[in-house]
């Protein structure tokens, strides 16, 4: 053997092997990754795959088994409830290990871990907003009760004995191509997600930053004209006309807040790095027998959420010995969260409240030791952050607590060098409150009390529960913590240096908004307020109105309802603010100064019949002339302060314009001369219309080819290729259906109350997280078309039936 | 075990070229395929496969590689082949969009197989 060449031969081997087991760029190590037995290729499920089985499980205490249906969603049948969660964490993570793992880290400020330098502000903000802290007073919660640790307990054991015995050639394909590793689960991830949750839905329903800025540029009377706590056309959740008990706690305006507050016309330079959505909302209705064909009530319910691949939501059925519930889990946590049993069924939307609040910190020096507090410097608690980042050193931050809760921002972090106040942050979010055992109780809910004595310690994000029972019951609660706030407390930054602008109390339970059996025969909310002016309490928010008015008036005018018309409702493209708008914009539109193309697009307007189509022209020609009218009538006061000041919403200006057309804001200040309503509306129709025309142009005129519905993988923009772009749906966040390109429905269900149950549901998505698994996607066109699947709520009896079709058979071992 | 594998070969007669290269190429992929069995082996653990058939087998260098080649080439290209006709070509269609290679599944085979290939080397 000629030894010279084979050592040659063998040393460029191994060089081969050790370049190719390290990242080419974005690129993962292509030795390893395109390795059809340790590579992508083992994520490449067989169309035809087994996805049952026998499973020998270190920790169960008893059997269970999963029957899996033809869409893959699993029916667990297990003999102890502490079972039924160890199978729930199990399935969660055989089909969404990425996800929870990706979610959580990012919950707790560990980004940077996976995505490297580019998310340390993001990491930043989410340990100085005191993302970890509020789930660790969480965790307290869910530990100090035995029964619940040991629900946690047995769903973190069923996380981790899938993640304990998972190869490296069955690792999602995410971790493969980043080159990272499976963390193992604990009760604390969990509460991390939850608060993930709080994050999305109750730390964006407040302006205090913006709305600061826009203190110092207006007069209290213009505050209140450009930001009205009720709008004239809301429809709320309670019915109007209900009458309220007097107040049991009457929060006191402090005797300096006109001076320290009010009068306070200083800015803030402070910016959110990452703020929640204000689009994330909801709907959910119910309808009494008394308006439905089959006397029984019809409960309907869909999440408005960022959508993603895979989804956030992971349809199941669990079935103990005194429980079998049915609907959406949110994969990281036990429990049904959207759903039914065969008795009751509920749903939720936010309640869009404000629960947090700013306080302007003093510190004593640089050091941020100690803070000026009720006459005195007080000792702040420093809490030392690491930050390990992706091929990089690890970063470090020190986050000051103070009575009111984390320095949010101080001259150590802000997006804008020269923020020099610091701000603490309280936020409902931090205290302790035990969301999870809700879901425990409403999964085994029986009837209205079981309900109501479920949701009553639900304490943040504040949910409008929403719920019907076969015996006949329809109801809703506003539920969560609210703070009992005197009139405009916490709109803006408030002075931190004593006790006396704190929340004084919060809102006793009772006295949230609520109703039971309303005459009319239906219920109803949809992010809007919940309550009309006679509410006795000051409640701040980040609300929606015109859904909640198209939804009133639908539900008002049926009757003899069934399922498949609360399915149409649910996808109904009519636009509410258009129908209002319309009018007052073509009366103020200067026709003769527009040009022929202008012309060809105001009349795609006029002619339109007000549905959000896809194909609709008349829905993109208004979209932008409207984003247009608004940008003209504001951009121009709101731009004095930088960040600018908090945009009045669309229906508070849609009001001011129907209301007064001498509207003095209609004048662009930056001008000599006046502007009335017309000059600035045909301008911003002109302005509207270059946009058209190379949309036009790009063949992008169409509202869905306009908006490009798309449904992103978790990691977004790095993987385009596991998104589904440009999908045939209309739709927009004031509508009914509110889809906004990646945004809207991400859940739809109907139940119908019957005996038996008769349920419908779809996201637009698929059980299995795994980009090569048919269900990874196999519902988007489902959900695209407005269909749905039907849910099967499986009984014992059931077990040879065809609808099943893999048994998974798990043993305690 | 080498000398005693060397021995049987020399006994077989196989030193005749036109039965070691394509005997190599055989054991190179059957190796190449068995060798992930066993899940305390790397995912690099084939290249000690062609490695050893080199030892095994004399031939001259030219004949080692093109044999370790096309055996993990083969190996890896009818693995990869397999797995992706049972998956319909959903993942690889995507992955090949990643690469990038125009979404092309084909492309995607190939790259594999050459890279198996190269491995063999």
């Amino acid at each position: 053997m000629r030894i010279g060449p084979f050592l040659l031969c063998a040393t460029l081997s191994i060089a081969l092997v050790a370049a190719l087991d390290r990242p080419l760029g974005k690129i993962p190590p292509l030795g390893k990754f395109l390795s059809p037995q340790y590579g992508f290729w083992q994520n490449a499920e067989p169309l035809g795959m087994d996805y049952g089985g026998a499973l020998n499980l270190k920790g169960l205490k008893g059997d269970a088994t999963v029957y899996f249906d033809d869409r893959l969603v699993p029916h667990v049948f297990a003999e102890n409830e502490e079972d039924l969660y160890f199978i729930q964490g199990y399935l969660h993570a055989r089909f969404r290990l990425f996800q929870i793992d990706l979610q959580t880290r990012a919950a707790a400020g560990r980004a940077s871990e996976l995505a490297g330098s580019k998310a340390i502000n993001f990491d930043r903000e989410q340990r100085r907003l005191g993302m970890v802290f509020a789930a660790e007073n969480a965790l307290k919660e869910m530990e100090g009760d035995p029964f619940s640790k040991s629900i946690f307990d047995s769903y973190t054991a069923g996380v981790n004995s899938y993640i304990d015995q998972l190869t490296e050639a069955a690792l999602p394909i995410e971790y493969k191509l980043m080159q990272v590793n499976p963390e193992r689960w604990t009760n604390l991830k969990s509460a991390l997600l939850l608060k993930m949750m709080a994050k999305m839905l109750s730390a964006g329903t407040e302006n205090d930053l913006a709305n600061t800025n826009a203190k110092s540029i207006f007069m209290p009377e213009e505050l209140s004209r450009l930001y009205p706590q009720v709008p004239d056309s809301l429809l709320p959740i309670v019915p109007n006309g209900t009458i309220y008990p007097k107040p049991a706690v009457i929060p006191v305006k402090p005797a300096n807040a006109d001076s320290l507050y009010f009068n306070n016309k200083q800015t803030v330079a402070a910016q959110l790095v990452d703020t929640p959505d204000p689009g994330n909302g909801s709907n959910n209705w119910v309808v009494a027998g008394s308006k439905t064909k089959s006397g029984s009530p019809i409960l309907a319910n869909d999440p408005h959420l960022e959508l993603s691949l895979p989804s956030i939501w992971f349809e199941i059925q669990l079935k103990s010995s005194n429980s079998n519930t049915y609907g959406v889990s949110l994969p990281g946590c036990p429990f049904v969260v959207i759903g039914f049993n065969d008795s009751i069924a509920w749903g939720v939307t936010n309640s869009q409240r404000d629960v947090k609040d700013y306080y302007e910190i003093k510190f004593k020096d640089e050091n941020r030791k100690e803070y000026w507090f009720a006459g005195k410097w007080v000792p702040c608690k420093l809490r030392v952050e690491e930050i390990k980042v992706k091929d990089s050193l690890p970063v470090y931050d020190t986050v000051a607590y103070t009575i009111f809760g984390p320095v949010q921002f101080d001259h150590r972090f802000s997006t804008v060098s020269s923020a020099n106040r610091n701000l603490a942050v309280r936020w409902a979010a931090h205290d302790p409150s035990n969301e999870g055992m809700t879901f425990y109780k409403l999964n085994r809910a029986h009837n209205y009390t079981d309900y109501e004595e479920a949701i009553r310690t639900f304490t943040c994000p504040g949910q409008n529960f929403i719920f019907a029972s076969r015996t006949g019951d329809i109801a809703i609660w506003q539920q969560g913590k609210f703070p009992a706030r005197w009139v405009n407390q916490g709109l803006y930054i408030m002075p931190g240096e004593d006790s006396s602008f704190l929340w004084q109390g919060y809102i006793p339970q009772q006295e949230n908004p609520h109703s039971l059996n309303p005459e009319r025969g239906y219920l109803q909310s949809a992010n809007q307020r919940a309550a009309d002016s006679t509410y006795p309490y000051f409640i701040p928010g980040s609300y929606t109105t015109a859904r909640g008015v198209r939804i009133d008036k639908k539900l008002a005018s049926l009757s003899g309802i069934t399922p498949s018309e609360l399915m149409a409702l649910q996808y109904d493209y009519f636009n509410t603010s258009a129908e209002d708008l319309r009018p007052v914009l073509l009366k103020n539109i200067i026709e003769e100064q527009l040009s022929e193309k202008e012309m060809s697009y105001l009349q795609q307007f006029k002619n339109w019949d007000l549905y959000a189509t896809p194909n609709s022209f008349g829905q993109t020609v208004f979209q932008c002339f409207w984003e247009s009218v608004q940008s003209s009538i504001w951009s121009d006061e709101l731009s004095r302060t930088n960040p600018t000041a908090t945009w009045p919403t669309e229906q508070t200006t849609l009001e001011l314009l129907l209301k007064d057309t001498a509207l003095v804001y209609a004048d662009d200040i930056t001008t000599i001369q006046k502007e009335t309503l017309p000059i600035i509306i045909t301008s911003a129709f002109k302005k509207a219309a270059v946009n058209l025309e190379q949309k036009e142009a790009e063949g992008k005129l169409t509202w869905s080819k306009f908006m490009n519905p798309s449904v992103y993988h978790l990691l977004k923009d790095a993987l385009p290729a596991f998104a589904r772009k440009g999908l045939t749906v209309g739709g927009y966040g004031n509508i009914v259906n509110a889809i906004k390109h990646s945004h809207g429905p991400s859940w739809r269900m109907i139940v119908h109350l019957v005996d038996g149950i008769e349920a419908y549901g779809v996201f637009p998505g698929g059980q299995s997280g795994n980009p090569g698994s048919r269900f990874y996607d196999n519902n988007v066109s489902v959900w695209e078309k407005g269909e749905y699947n039907k849910c099967w709520l499986m009984r014992e009896a059931d077990k040879n039936d065809s609808r099943i079709k893999w048994v998974l058979r798990a043993k305690k071992s | 075990m080498i000398a005693v594998l060397n021995g049987y070969c020399e006994q077989k007669n196989l030193k005749k070229k036109c039965m070691k290269f394509p005997l190599s190429i055989l054991l190179t992929l059957l190796g190449g395929i068995g060798i992930s069995l066993i899940s305390a082996v790397p995912w690099w653990g084939f290249v000690g496969v062609s490695f050893a058939v080199a030892l095994v087998i004399h031939q001259v260098p030219a004949r080692a590689f093109a044999a370790g080649f096309l055996g993990m080439f083969l190996a890896w290209g009818g693995l990869a082949w397999w797995i992706d006709w049972q998956n319909a070509s959903l993942l690889s269609k995507q992955i090949a969009s990643i690469f990038p290679l125009q979404g092309s599944s084909a492309a995607l085979l190939m790259l594999t197989s050459i890279m198996g290939g190269f491995w063999g080397v």
